[in-house]
This record gives structure tokens, C-alpha cells and sequence, in this order.
């Protein structure tokens, strides 16, 4: 590797130019410093920093799995993995304008327990964040499993221009939807294939700062598949 | 069990103390972060025989009632096992244990970053399993790495030590003894990284020039600690890369 | 457990902003220079059923102190001392912030600090206050109530704790033939034997301008204070960080000098105030 790669913890200086800036770097007496323990890459076209820890913060845009963990009198709550609560609206849900359109019973449509894909539509830190099912691919989630992992280690089970998840899937011909707050919908044709690909989510979540993890992931697989016979 | 006894004297003609330290050598360290499956973030360090354990929860959605529209609610409860001390401790919270979680979590709030999570609460626990001098700075530094452990934004990481008195002489990190029948037990908490002491307490008899030494002595022995620490983060991530 | 406030009351951002502009010149809102405490007045006596009780007014702030010497029995591990306790009620008419029910943090961090720059510079004599080694000691309670909240604590208390303490008297006893002592509902003439007076110094830190004796609105926006107990030879016998921020090593040594100093202003209104009540016992 032409860069040199180093931990950094709370407290602690980023020598040279950062490329990007990062959430969680912040200026102490004109100095960079982290806020979170992450990875600083020292490469040519400048500094970069990855964090290795820290919770997801809705975004307006995302695309985020949730588990639907209460209701109120015209909404559900949702469990989004982040410290803020996402609320659903009932007319959202049914695509309605009116009260008068909507089903007599709304949540018997969508119940506790349940898992939702939707989109971030409105969070400004002063309200909990807000969510749409009003697009192509969004709703209920009525196939599946839903894993979750570490919100920070999502970019790594995408992997480097889609590598990982590409090979996940030829791998397993399942089908992946990873949302960006670290909750992941997966498709088999069984359960020991879901099995297999659950496992692996879990073993990319806590090896995913260390080089070689495609091959090992791939390998794990391949042995899986083998000793199970599917 | 041990039983505690005044000495005769604290310090030989070696000029070494009870349990053969040198005035300003700490005890052995020990730290360990990601020792809890449930909590965010959790760390148990020992400084000689006292114990700690501290674990984080959060940020989370605060309750209505002490929800803070800028910020993040800090919570912190310092307390002691019924079997950390000689004589078996009440469980309930004593007045010591009130003030002690006060001034740890003022101890924390100059570097959790806050401001990062509005209308949350986050949660650090610290409870003493084993109680030999110096408690509530071994709480400071578990609770640090705690929180570290936990992804929570820290402008810098803290570490506790206590410096005492005894026969005349300053100290580092007290145990029970140096601490119970020593003439000063002052605990210190700092961020070298930022240069920012969050916490000092004195119990007992100091001169201005003794205070101002010892404040100097807590704060080397600190940035030790704290180097400690960072070591101890770092590795629980390269720990399992070696796998 | 420990919380973030979230009752404080709010400072008008502007507020701020007008009381750092002052600062920058050097001064404060009510006119006083960064090291000078407010105006003190000491009274003492002002219960005639406690052992001892003074009244002290800082500013507007106002802490009565009561003592109370009762017989009791002494702690195993020191059978030949009496027994000091103090407490503090933040009392709900003080301020609106206050509310009823047992002691809070605030409360119980006040009594702890006063208690420990009394105890540990051994400022009362405790093992005068035995009445049967091992047996019958006298309980001395210490209670500090908070009438009108208007910032500094600390240094209210511990002059009304000091005033309180040096003017009590012992209760007359006497011991019946099964071992019992009773008190005679008298009151002695014998005071308190104390070995030294203490004087607590509360700063507070807001930005980098360091204030002796900080009023509330002043304790609201400041960063952090630092309370420092004095005994009369400039000895440090008690230190508190208390509030949420922190400190460099150069601003506490700064703190520890401006705090020594304000010490012997604090120790002179004491002073003062005890021998005019002395002359005001001998005249009547």
C-alpha cells in the first residue's frame, strides 16, 4: 500500500492536510482533532478519515430500514438504530390527503414488530425524524430477514465500488438491501442460505478494518455451503 | 480480608512506601475496554486492588422531563458493590456516593462533545467492585474509555489519580491505607490532550506550595494514564485483526 | 444519580454579553473589582433555642446556621471524640428553583464540603466533647439552612457555620444514677472549644476572568467555580471543583492566589463581627 494508515482516538491531532472534513472532526485551537476513535489515511492526494465507532444520525434522503416499535394516536414509531425515534405518519403510509380515505383500523396494516423501508423525509434535530414509504421500493418488509450491524461498518459490506456486496450475492444468490443506519434486508431461496449470509454480514461487521476480508468472507462462504449441502 | 492498621510510618529510610513505591509511582495498571455484551461502550480498570467497572448507554432518546433542546442529558452514577469495601456496604446510595457521581459527571460533561445529539440521554454507570484508595479516579478513567468504547464524540480522553500526604511527603495514587490515615487525599481529574484539569477535590491539609506540586505531580502521571488508554482503544481494534 | 440540570434558570444571551463587556473593563455589574466579595453582615445569637445560630447575609444571599449538642453515643473506631454532623436544606422559600423534599446534590455536596474543611483541619475540638470515653459523647449538629439563594453558597455557610460555631454554648447536663445523662434545658456559659477558624473562598471562572464570590446570575454563566477553604495561617484545608466546566494548571494557580487573598478579607469580616458581639454580651 502506497498510504500509511494510523488509529486515531479522542483527543488526538490529524498531522497534514484533510481532503475531506468529517462529522466528527473538530478544531481545537486551529488544530484537527477527533472526536472518535477512526482511521486516518495518509495518502498522496491528501488526508482522509474514517471513523470506526459512532451512532447513525438520520439524514434527509436516506434510505433506512426500521422496526416498528410503537404507535400514537395517527403515526407509528419506528426504530431507525439511532439515538432519535422515526415517526410514520398513517396517511403517509396509505398515501392518503384526507382522514376520511383511511382504512378504519390503520394499524393492522403495519404492526408492532414489523419491519418498514423508508426514506428520511424531514430531520432538523428539533423534531424526530420523518418518514416516507411514498416511493418506488419502499413499505413493509414482507420477505426476509432483517440483520443489523454497526451503522459504521455499512461502507464495508458495500465495499469498494459494490465488491463485497456483489460478491455476497454471487456467492449466495441472495439478493441484499443495506440500508445506511446499518440494518440489512436479506433474501434467500432457504434458511441456510440466509443462515450463511446473516453469518457472514456479522463476520464483515467485525473484521472491517482488516485487509484481505473479501477472500476470507468468500472462503467462508464456500465452506459453509459445503458442510451445510445447499 | 485484609485488615486495615495505622503504620508507624509510611515511608522507609529508603524513602520507600508500604507496598515498596516510590512517592510518585502509581500502582500497576490495568484496562481493558468491550467487556459488557449489552452496553454501548464498557471498560474495567484496576489500579492495584481497587476495581472498576463502567459501562455506557446511549445516546438515546431522553424523557420528557430533563430533555435539554441544544444538548445531550449526561447521566452518571458512581456507586459501590456491597462486597468493595472491609465491613459489607448498604447497597442504598450514601451521601458520599451522591456527591461523588455529581462530581463525576462534571468531571465529564467539559469533554463529551453534546452538542452532537440534542434531546438525548446518555448514560455511564460506574460501579466499584473492589475498593483499595482512589475509587472515584479510577471511575474517571473507566468511564472515559467507556465512553470511547461507545462511539460517543469526546474532545479528549480523562484520567483520574488522587494524590496524598504522608509523613510529610506527596504521593501518587493512594491506597486505602495512605488514604484513611494519610494527612491529604486529593483527587484530580485531567485532559492533557486539551490541557483542561475537570476535576480536584481536597480532603485534608495542604500548603498553597504542596497544593500547586501535587497538582503538577497528578497531572505527569495523568497523561500516562491517559497514553494507557489510547493504547488500550487502538488495540481493541487491532486485536482482532490478528485473528 | 447524577444529571445534567435542566430546571437552571436561563440568562438572557444578552445578559451575557453586557457582563463580558464589563469584564473586559475590569469591572462587574454591581460595581465591585473581580476579587472583592459582596457586602457581609454577621449575626449572631439570632435563635435563642439552639445551642448556637448566627445569620449571615452575602449580598442577597442569606444562610442561617442552628447548632444543636445533644448526648449521644460515640463511632466505634473513635470512642474518645464527639460526633459532628452537617447538613444543608436548599428550604423551597429560597428560591424557585428549590423544591421540597430530601437534600439534592447541591445540598448534599455543601454540607459534605463544609463538613470536610471543618473536619479535617480538626477546626472544633471533638475530643472535648466526650462526656464518657467510649460511652457518652455529645452529638454536635450543624444544620445550614439556605433562606435566600442568590449564588455563593459556600462561603456563607462556612462564615455562618464559623459565626455559629465560636458563639455556641455546651447544654447543662446532668448524669442520673442508671448512667443517663439529661440535659437541664439550661444553657451553659462554657462555649465550644475550637482549635482554629476556617474560611471558605468560592471563585468562579467565566471565560478567562476569574471572580471572587460569585452572585447567582454570575454563578449561571460561568464556566466552572472553585471553592477553597483557608485556615487562618493560609493553609489550604479543603478544595471543590464544583460545576461543569474545567480549568488549565496556569488559571488554578492563578485561582489558588486570588483565593488566599480574598481568605484574609473574609477572615477579618469574621473576626470583626465575633468581637463586637463579644462587646455587645459584655454591656448587657
Amino acid at each position: 500500500m502506497s498510504s500509511t494508515r494510523k488509529i486515531l482516538v479522542p483527543g488526538e491531532k490529524i498531522e497534514g492536510a484533510i481532503s475531506a472534513s468529517d462529522y466528527y472532526i473538530y478544531d481545537y485551537k486551529n488544530e484537527k482533532r477527533v472526536a472518535i476513535i477512526g482511521v486516518v489515511d495518509f495518502k498522496q492526494e491528501g488526508v482522509s478519515y474514517s471513523p470506526l465507532n459512532g451512532v447513525y444520525v438520520p439524514k434527509e434522503g436516506d434510505i433506512v430500514i426500521g422496526l416498528v416499535s410503537s404507535h400514537g394516536v395517527a403515526n407509528w414509531f419506528v426504530d431507525i438504530n439511532s439515538p432519535y425515534q422515526a415517526i410514520l405518519s398513517v396517511q403517509d403510509f396509505f398515501g392518503t390527503r384526507q382522514n376520511s380515505q383511511l382504512p378504519e383500523d390503520p394499524f393492522k396494516y403495519l404492526q408492532v414488530g414489523e419491519y418498514i423501508k423508508a426514506k428520511i423525509a424531514a430531520f432538523d434535530r428539533i423534531r424526530n425524524p420523518l418518514l416516507t414509504v411514498q416511493d418506488k421500493g419502499l413499505g413493509k418488509i414482507v420477505e426476509g430477514v432483517v440483520v443489523s450491524v454497526h451503522p459504521t461498518r455499512v461502507p464495508r459490506i458495500i465495499g469498494k465500488k459494490g465488491s463485497m456486496i456483489e460478491m455476497l450475492k454471487n456467492e449466495t444468490g441472495c439478493e441484499f438491501f443495506v440500508a445506511v443506519n446499518g440494518m440489512i434486508n436479506i433474501k434467500c431461496q432457504n434458511e441456510q442460505l440466509e443462515n450463511i449470509a446473516s453469518n457472514a454480514i456479522k463476520i464483515i461487521e467485525t473484521q472491517a478494518h482488516i485487509p484481505g476480508l473479501t477472500e476470507r468472507v468468500k472462503k467462508f462462504i464456500e465452506e459453509e455451503r459445503k458442510v451445510r449441502g445447499v | 480480608m485484609i485488615t486495615l492498621t495505622r503504620p508507624q510510618r509510611f515511608i522507609d529510610d529508603e524513602g520507600k512506601r508500604l507496598d515498596g513505591r516510590k512517592p510518585d509511582e502509581a500502582r500497576p495498571i490495568k484496562m481493558q475496554v468491550g467487556v459488557l455484551s449489552n452496553a454501548d461502550g464498557s471498560a474495567l480498570v484496576e489500579y492495584g486492588l481497587t476495581r472498576v467497572l463502567a459501562a455506557v448507554y446511549g445516546p438515546k432518546e431522553s424523557q420528557k422531563s430533563m430533555l435539554l433542546p441544544d444538548r445531550a442529558t449526561l447521566r452518571v452514577r458512581y456507586h459501590m458493590a456491597p462486597f468493595s469495601t472491609e465491613e459489607r456496604k448498604n447497597p442504598a446510595p450514601t451521601r458520599r456516593e451522591v456527591e461523588l457521581s455529581k462530581v463525576l459527571r462534571e468531571s465529564l460533561e467539559p469533554v463529551v462533545m453534546t452538542e452532537y445529539f440534542p434531546r438525548t440521554s446518555i448514560d455511564v454507570f460506574i460501579e466499584v467492585l473492589q475498593s483499595d484508595g482512589g475509587t472515584r479516579t479510577v471511575g474517571a478513567t473507566a468511564a472515559s474509555l467507556a465512553l470511547a468504547d461507545a462511539g460517543i464524540p469526546m474532545r479528549a480522553l480523562v484520567a483520574g489519580v488522587a494524590i496524598g500526604k504522608v509523613d510529610n511527603v506527596l504521593i501518587v495514587d493512594l491506597n486505602e491505607v495512605e488514604d484513611m490515615y494519610g494527612d491529604a487525599d486529593m483527587p484530580v481529574v485531567a485532559a492533557p490532550d486539551i490541557g483542561q484539569i475537570t476535576l480536584y477535590q481536597l480532603n485534608g491539609v495542604l500548603s498553597k506550595e504542596e497544593f500547586r506540586n501535587a497538582i503538577d505531580m497528578a497531572l505527569k502521571v495523568i497523561t500516562k494514564i491517559v497514553d494507557m488508554e489510547k493504547e488500550t482503544l487502538r488495540n481493541s481494534y487491532v486485536e482482532v485483526s490478528e485473528e | 444519580m447524577s444529571t445534567t440540570p435542566y430546571k437552571t434558570q436561563i440568562i438572557p444571551k444578552i445578559k451575557r454579553d453586557v457582563y463580558l463587556n464589563l469584564y473586559k473593563k475590569g469591572q462587574r455589574a454591581d460595581e465591585r473589582d473581580f476579587y472583592s466579595p459582596r457586602k457581609i453582615s454577621i449575626q449572631t445569637n439570632v435563635l435563642e433555642k439552639a445551642n448556637g445560630s448566627a445569620l449571615v447575609k452575602l449580598g442577597n444571599t442569606q444562610v442561617m446556621a442552628g447548632i444543636k449538642i445533644e448526648p449521644g453515643e460515640p463511632f466505634e473506631d473513635m470512642p474518645d471524640e464527639g460526633v459532628l454532623q452537617v447538613h444543608a436544606e436548599l428550604v423551597p422559600l429560597a428560591s424557585p428553583q428549590f423544591e421540597p423534599g430530601p437534600p439534592d446534590e447541591n445540598a448534599i455536596e455543601l454540607a459534605r464540603v463544609i463538613d470536610r474543611s471543618l473536619r479535617d483541619p480538626k477546626a472544633i475540638d471533638l475530643k472535648s466533647l466526650v462526656i464518657r470515653p467510649g460511652d457518652k459523647v455529645w452529638m454536635l449538629w450543624l444544620d445550614l439552612y439556605i433562606l435566600d439563594y442568590d449564588g455563593n453558597l459556600f462561603d456563607a455557610s462556612m462564615l455562618a457555620a464559623m459565626a455559629a460555631l465560636s458563639t455556641a454554648k455546651m447544654p447543662e447536663y446532668e448524669e442520673l444514677e442508671t448512667g443517663e445523662v439529661k440535659l437541664t434545658n439550661k444553657v451553659s456559659n462554657i462555649p465550644i472549644k475550637l482549635n482554629k477558624r476556617i474560611v471558605t473562598v468560592t471563585t468562579a471562572k467565566i471565560e478567562n476572568y476569574i471572580l471572587v464570590d460569585p452572585n447567582l446570575d454570575e454563578e449561571i454563566i460561568s464556566d466552572t467555580r472553585s471553592v477553597f477553604s483557608f485556615d487562618e495561617n493560609g493553609n489550604i484545608v479543603g478544595v471543590q471543583k464544583t460545576g461543569m466546566g474545567s480549568i488549565s494548571q496556569e488559571e488554578l494557580d492563578n485561582i489558588v492566589n486570588i483565593s488566599s487573598q480574598a481568605a484574609q478579607v473574609y477572615f477579618k469580616l469574621l473576626n470583626d463581627a465575633l468581637v463586637s458581639d463579644k462587646k455587645e454580651e459584655g454591656g448587657k
